[in-house]
């Protein structure tokens, strides 16, 4: 007897008892689509982490003074300096790994344009920042060395703020007051839209350091040339590691820290996301633990009604082997038919989570992303439940005795 | 003397049931040559079907020996035996055991699925069997759309399929009425009459007297073995029906 007289043997047994054939899929059906869009969920949440990651940039460190430097005089009294302009550029200069190092201010205000204003983060900056956090100009130009030697009052905005104060209006060349202080916008961000925590990145405006020293009121600086952190990108990804220890020992060097204290911390912002999405990813293998166990709970289901339809067509079996069908060949019929009913089980399954999957993209706003080996191995894996569920039945039915089988009431 | 299709030589077959020890056969020595046509009589219980089971390798003796076709099937695997029955035998039951939901088709050809006949030719072979025991028109009719003779008569036409050596029919007019159950010996006799060595279990003496030798079983022995100049069922028939013709008029 060929595959395909098997196959379609199995088939018309099968169809012969529909409902019961789809019933039985039934927990195929569930765990397959189950396991599938928790994986796809799983691989949804990755790439979006790794959209992030790419976006902060998987290759940069930000350094951060710990308690010499704050906007307030309280902390401005530290007995030791805190990061400079000057450590950035050593930074720069004496790692060679390192392939910007941007030294950045944070500040707080209101920015105003006539009646309309707004609160956005304003950043101190130099031109290092573009490549350090890969930003782009969509319009206007960088700050002039000029303008960033002598603390101009000029300013680069970001798409959210040039909507909210211009709307469609054009924004180069208006001026709008900082703290009171009028300033000049001299350039437009490009868009970064919303990271995965749902931050609008776009809200901001960038100053000269300077600018953002002197004259935002509020400032008292351990150092005339202090700044808040220093964005460090790394060359080559690989190189994370080696970079992260010279920058430890030459900040400590420079600030003049011993090794048992702490006076700055490097994070790796990559890691940090990584660390965030480690708790869903935790969640998502629990999901797919349950969604596993629902395919066994479907397999037991499969050998439950392939007993019963063994001890049902105990007669058809006796015929069969009375008309010369070998005991092996009955154990095939047996596996194929548990088998098709899995691997058609599976097949459900997989179309069930494919729609799911675009439901929850469409409706609820989730990535999900079904990749090609997820869908071979839970097909597989269908098929090797049906092969290992349907084992037992299927030896039972090969292990009947003609002529009792035949006799079987 | 013709050809010995299937011989046993002190045949027992014993079953222990509890703590009792049955002989359901004892000592059977026979032999049936081809062409025969022999009709297993006795009693129930008297071991008729048991004797069908041995020849028919569906079980297997306690002692003595069968030879089929001149090849002993003693010591055979569970496989082995399922290829001779496929290669020579052709069996029709009193219930006639067609697959359910499957066409007349399908059902006869169903032998021929095990020993790897191509489609074509097997369909062929299935058709021209039903043609035979005049279903040709029945051909994709499933068991439930057709009357009990005619659902014999695939199961007749599944037995010939693979042009066996040997038919054995075990009370194949069993649960059928008495003109249906004359119209298969008719077709039995028909197939005698072509050649085939026929043997059909019956405990009714008319039926048996279709054949053209009787053996006769009590308590698991042959206690008679004779030949006989058989009756013909289509005389039988006939005369039936016309008895019938004649009730209806008056
Ligand atoms: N599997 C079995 N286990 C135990 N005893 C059995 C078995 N099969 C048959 N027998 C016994 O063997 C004896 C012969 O049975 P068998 O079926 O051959 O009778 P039979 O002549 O065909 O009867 P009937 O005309 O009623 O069909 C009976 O006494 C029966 O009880
Ligand atoms: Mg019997």
């Amino acid at each position: 007897m060929n595959s395909l007289t098997l196959l379609q043997v199995a088939w018309v047994a099968l169809r012969v008892n529909l409902l019961r054939s789809i019933l039985t899929m039934l927990g195929i059906i569930i765990g397959v689509a189950a396991v599938i869009i928790m994986l796809a969920l799983g691989a949804g949440a990755r790439y979006d982490v790794d959209q992030q990651i790419k976006s902060l940039g998987g290759n940069v460190f930000v350094v951060f003074a710990r308690g010499r430097f704050m906007g307030g005089a309280r902390e401005a009294s530290g007995s030791s300096q805190g990061l400079t302009e000057m450590d950035a550029q050593a930074i720069e200069q004496q790692i060679p790994e390192v392939n910007v190092a941007a030294p950045t201010l944070r500040a707080s205000g209101q920015l105003i344009y006539g009646n309309l204003n707004w609160a956005p983060e304003i950043h101190g900056v130099d031109n290092k920042i573009y490549t350090a956090q890969s930003w782009e100009l969509a319009e206007g130009r960088s700050f002039s060395d000029t303008e960033l030697a002598s603390a101009g009052r000029v300013a680069v905005i970001g798409q959210t703020v040039k909507r909210e104060l211009f709307g469609a209006a054009d924004a180069l060349g208006q001026t709008v007051r900082v703290n009171k202080m009028p300033v000049t916008i001299i350039g437009v961000l490009k868009g970064k839209g919303q990271n995965t925590q749902g931050n609008d990145q776009d809200d901001l405006i960038f100053m000269p350091l300077d600018t953002v020293r002197k004259r935002i009121a509020g400032m008292t600086l351990s150092s005339p040339k202090a700044v808040r952190s220093i964005i460090v990108q790394v060359t080559d990804e690989r190189d994370m590691a080696i970079v992260e220890q010279q920058l430890d020992s030459l900040l400590r060097q420079r600030l003049r820290i011993s090794d048992n204290q702490s006076g700055f911390s490097i994070r790796n912002l990559a890691e940090m996301v990584e660390t965030r999405s480690q708790t869903m990813q935790i969640f998502n293998g629990l999901l797919a633990a349950v969604a596993s166990v629902s395919l066994l709970v479907g397999g037991i289901g499969i050998m439950n009604i392939m007993l019963v339809s063994v001890t049902e067509r105990t007669r058809e079996i006796g015929l069969r082997m009375a008309v010369g069908a070998e005991p092996r060949i009955i154990l095939k019929q047996f596996l194929v038919e548990a088998v098709l009913l899995c691997a058609m089980g599976g097949l459900i399954g997989l179309t069930l989570a494919v729609a799911v999957s675009l439901g929850l993209e469409y409706f609820a706003g989730f990535t999900a992303i079904i990749q090609p080996q997820v869908v071979v191995m839970s097909l597989g894996f269908s098929c090797l439940i049906g092969v290992f569920f349907g084992y037992y039945p299927a030896t039972k039915a090969a292990r009947m005795q003609p002529i009792e089988a035949l006799r079987f009431e | 003397m013709s050809h010995t299709v299937v011989e046993t030589k002190a045949l027992e077959k014993h079953y222990q049931m509890g703590g009792q020890h049955l002989r359901a056969l004892k000592d059977i020595s026979i032999r049936i040559a081809q062409g025969d046509f022999v009709a297993v009589m006795g009693p129930s219980g008297s071991g008729k079907s048991t004797f069908m089971n041995m020849i028919g390798c569906l079980d297997a003796p306690s002692r003595g020996q069968i030879l089929l076709q001149g090849e002993a099937l003693t010591q055979l695997s569970a496989a082995a035996l399922a290829k001779v029955r496929n290669k020579y035998i052709g069996f029709v039951f009193q219930q006639f055991n067609l697959l359910p939901r499957t066409s007349a088709l399908d059902n006869v050809l169903l032998p021929l699925l095990y020993n790897n006949t191509p489609r074509d030719e097997a369909r062929a072979r299935a058709q021209a069997c039903l043609q035979l025991v005049g279903l040709g028109d029945r051909l994709d009719h499933q068991p439930s759309q057709l009357s009990g003779g005619q659902q014999q008569r695939v199961a007749i036409a599944r037995a010939l399929v693979n042009d066996p050596a040997l038919i054995l029919a075990d009370e194949p007019t069993g649960a059928l009425d008495t003109e249906t159950g004359l119209e298969v010996m008719q077709l039995l006799q028909q197939l005698h009459q072509q050649g085939k060595t026929i043997v059909l279990v019956t405990h009714e003496s008319d039926i048996a007297a279709f054949a053209s030798r009787q053996l006769l079983f009590k308590d698991g022995s042959l206690i008679s073995d004779r030949s006989s100049i058989p009756h013909s069922a289509s005389a039988e028939l006939a005369l039936l029906r016309q008895q019938r013709m004649k009730e209806v008029a008056v």
